[in-house]
């Protein structure tokens, strides 16, 4: 047991060693910053000057090393393009990501529970039927064009939501749920049918298994056998399904926050990347990725620590 | 005959009924047809020409002036370019899908015969690239090289890669534990022969299978992409681009925000419900779910 979780461990600090190497070397771009600094009356040799004096013609691994220590520490330097230093800029837009993303799961658990289960009982018949085709149809809808349609109803022709803005939760706690309700709506939706899937096989999985049977025998109905048994364990898979797509959902939050105009991380990447300012997106990414790796890692732990078959095999 | 206790059986176990194809796979056939041939037919005929603006109906309800799905605010036929987008879209995807295929399948192959550790070795190396979805690749290529249809289908590609490499694996896994391998095994058939005769014919169904879903997925990538303006230019029409430009009129013409948006939900669709039958189909044992 000790060993697995030391292994896990060790693979997660490579992995996270590893995806750092691959977001510095590719958004790595040498001298142009000098380049772009020095605009067009740049001479080859006070572009060569400045490079040097900024540092980035420095070998390779030692920029990385350094950017890396910073990063780690989550300080990703000052960005070129705005003059801004990205790391408090980055921990800014991340809370209020952090609003998005978490809405937004609870409104996809609170849809894909309940629907997922339903489809599973109903299994091969008609209302089952209806359900997987509903959450098709759902997963087939962007995330963008849900969040259009609700715009469109409840913002443009009921009127009752702001179409878009942020409100900080502190300052105007009742403000900032009526901004957040189309976004976790939009978020939620698509998430949600995603996951209904993913519910609906985790129960079809625990439904044909014995100890089910035996408490149907035992004569509960197929709803109550499930509620009492069986949901602990379909909800594992489920769990690390959403830990795994913790950075899809993340990252669609990109969509989400342009629509809405939320000044989340999504934004500011999204925005960074349309400055072409590469030491914010650089920030910006590692601080996503790692997010993804950490989650996914401590999913994985969970997953070592709860399952009761892996414990009596290490007791053994 | 006995088989040896590590040995899964490929075929379908005995007592599984034969399951036919449902009726949703012809159904998610018809409509990636359908746009299909939409997009061909768009290179020889389209209602109205692509640069034609009609001015005098603009944001023009469906039906109007001869334009079937109406117009968009400064006068062009919805219905001519949502069969132009469809191009952008089947062919971002298709060569997105190619990279992730072509990529994925060699590495998903070798990972499946090498010995455990090395397997784990890129298995963990695929895992980092999961922690990469196509519009972060995406966002990342455009920072770099500025945001185009090359760096868009790049990125969906690689972000597809890990899918193959995983389902692709777990298929060859399969393979090598059969009798039949073990026979070439024993008759000298070095490993390179038995990829090419024996495990990538077996592992062509999920080849397919797998092509189908990522396609989907591809679909959605492009559209977000290029909602973000960061896909094809804004002289190539692309369903995505026109839903960002039809966001600003929802007060005036909602329909306009609704068609490119079906289209997207549609191929989404189409591609998903073929990927899902021809699973059912090619290989209940092979897949999860």
């Amino acid at each position: 047991m000790i060993w697995e979780l030391l292994r896990r461990c060790l693979i997660f600090v490579v992995s996270a060693l590893a995806a750092s190497l691959l977001i510095f070397w590719v958004l790595d771009s040498g001298c142009a910053p000098a380049q772009s600094a020095l605009g067009v009356n740049g001479t080859p040799e006070s572009v060569r000057a400045l490079c040097t004096q900024m540092g980035l013609n420095r070998p390779f691994p030692v920029q990385y090393l350094d950017w890396l220590r910073g990063a780690a520490r989550g300080d990703f330097g000052i960005s070129y393009v705005s003059g801004v230093a990205i790391g408090p800029q980055v921990t800014d837009q991340l809370a209020v990501t952090f609003w998005l993303v978490l809405g937004g799961i609870v409104v996809a658990l609170l849809i894909a529970g309940p629907l997922g289960m339903l489809s599973a009982l109903r299994n091969g018949r008609p209302s089952g039927y209806l359900l997987s085709g509903l959450s098709q149809i759902g997963v087939a809808v962007p995330a963008f064009l849900a969040a259009i349609l609700l715009v469109l109803v409840f913002a443009v022709r009921l009127d009752w939501l702001p179409a878009n803005g942020y409100v900080v939760p502190a300052a105007d706690p009742v403000q900032f749920l009526r901004h957040m309700v189309l976004p976790w709506l939009s978020l939620g939706f698509v998430q949600g049918a995603v996951l209904t899937r993913y519910v609906r096989s985790a129960v079809l999985d625990e439904l044909g298994q014995d100890y089910l049977r035996t408490a149907r025998a035992k004569g509960l109905t197929p709803f109550r056998a499930l509620a009492r048994h069986g949901l602990r364990n379909a909800a594992i898979p489920v769990l690390t399904v959403i830990g795994v797509q913790l950075v899809t959902i993340l990252v669609g939050a990109v969509i989400i926050e342009r629509i809405f105009t939320i000044p989340g991380i999504g934004k500011g990447l999204a925005d960074a990347a349309e400055r072409r300012d590469l030491l914010t997106v650089q920030g910006i990414v590692f601080t996503l990725v790692m997010i993804a790796l950490l989650i996914s890692f401590l999913v994985d732990v969970a997953y070592q620590l709860i399952d009761p078959r892996l414990r009596t095999a290490a007791r053994r | 005959m006995t088989a040896p206790a590590t040995a899964t059986p490929l075929a379908v176990p005995a007592g599984t009924p034969f399951r036919p194809l449902g009726p949703l796979v012809y159904i998610g056939a018809g409509i990636v047809a359908f746009i299909a041939l939409a997009a061909v037919v768009s290179f020889f005929w389209t209602p109205f020409d692509l640069l034609y603006l009609d001015y005098a109906h603009r944001s023009a309800g469906p039906g109007t002036a001869g334009h079937w799905l109406g117009t968009d605010r400064i006068g062009r036929d919805i219905a001519t370019r949502l069969m132009v987008g469809a191009r952008t879209t089947l062919y971002v995807g298709i060569v997105a899908v190619g990279i992730a295929a072509i990529a994925g399948t060699p590495i998903g192959i070798v990972a499946g015969m090498v010995r455990p550790g090395w397997s784990e070795v890129i298995m963990r190396a695929n895992d980092v690239l999961l922690a990469f979805p196509a519009l972060l690749l995406a966002l990342i290529l455009a920072a770099k090289y500025g945001g185009s249809v090359t760096t868009a289908m790049v990125a969906i590609g690689v972000a597809s890669l890990p899918g193959f490499v995983r389902v692709i694996r777990s298929g060859t896994i399969q393979v090598m534990s059969t009798d039949y391998v073990l026979a070439a095994r024993v008759a000298g058939r070095r490993a390179p022969g038995i990829a090419a005769r024996h495990v990538l014919p077996n592992v062509s169904g999920l080849i397919i299978v797998q092509a189908s879903s990522a396609y989907a997925i591809a679909i959605l990538a492009e559209a977000g992409l290029s909602f973000l303006g960061l896909g094809a230019p804004a002289s190539v029409p692309s369903w995505g681009r026109m839903l960002a430009e039809a966001q600003s009129l929802l007060t005036i013409a909602p329909l306009t925000a609704l068609w490119p948006g079906l289209a997207i939900a549609l191929a989404v669709l189409g591609f998903n419900l073929l990927g899902d039958g021809l699973r059912d189909r090619l290989d209940p044992q092979l897949l999860g779910r």
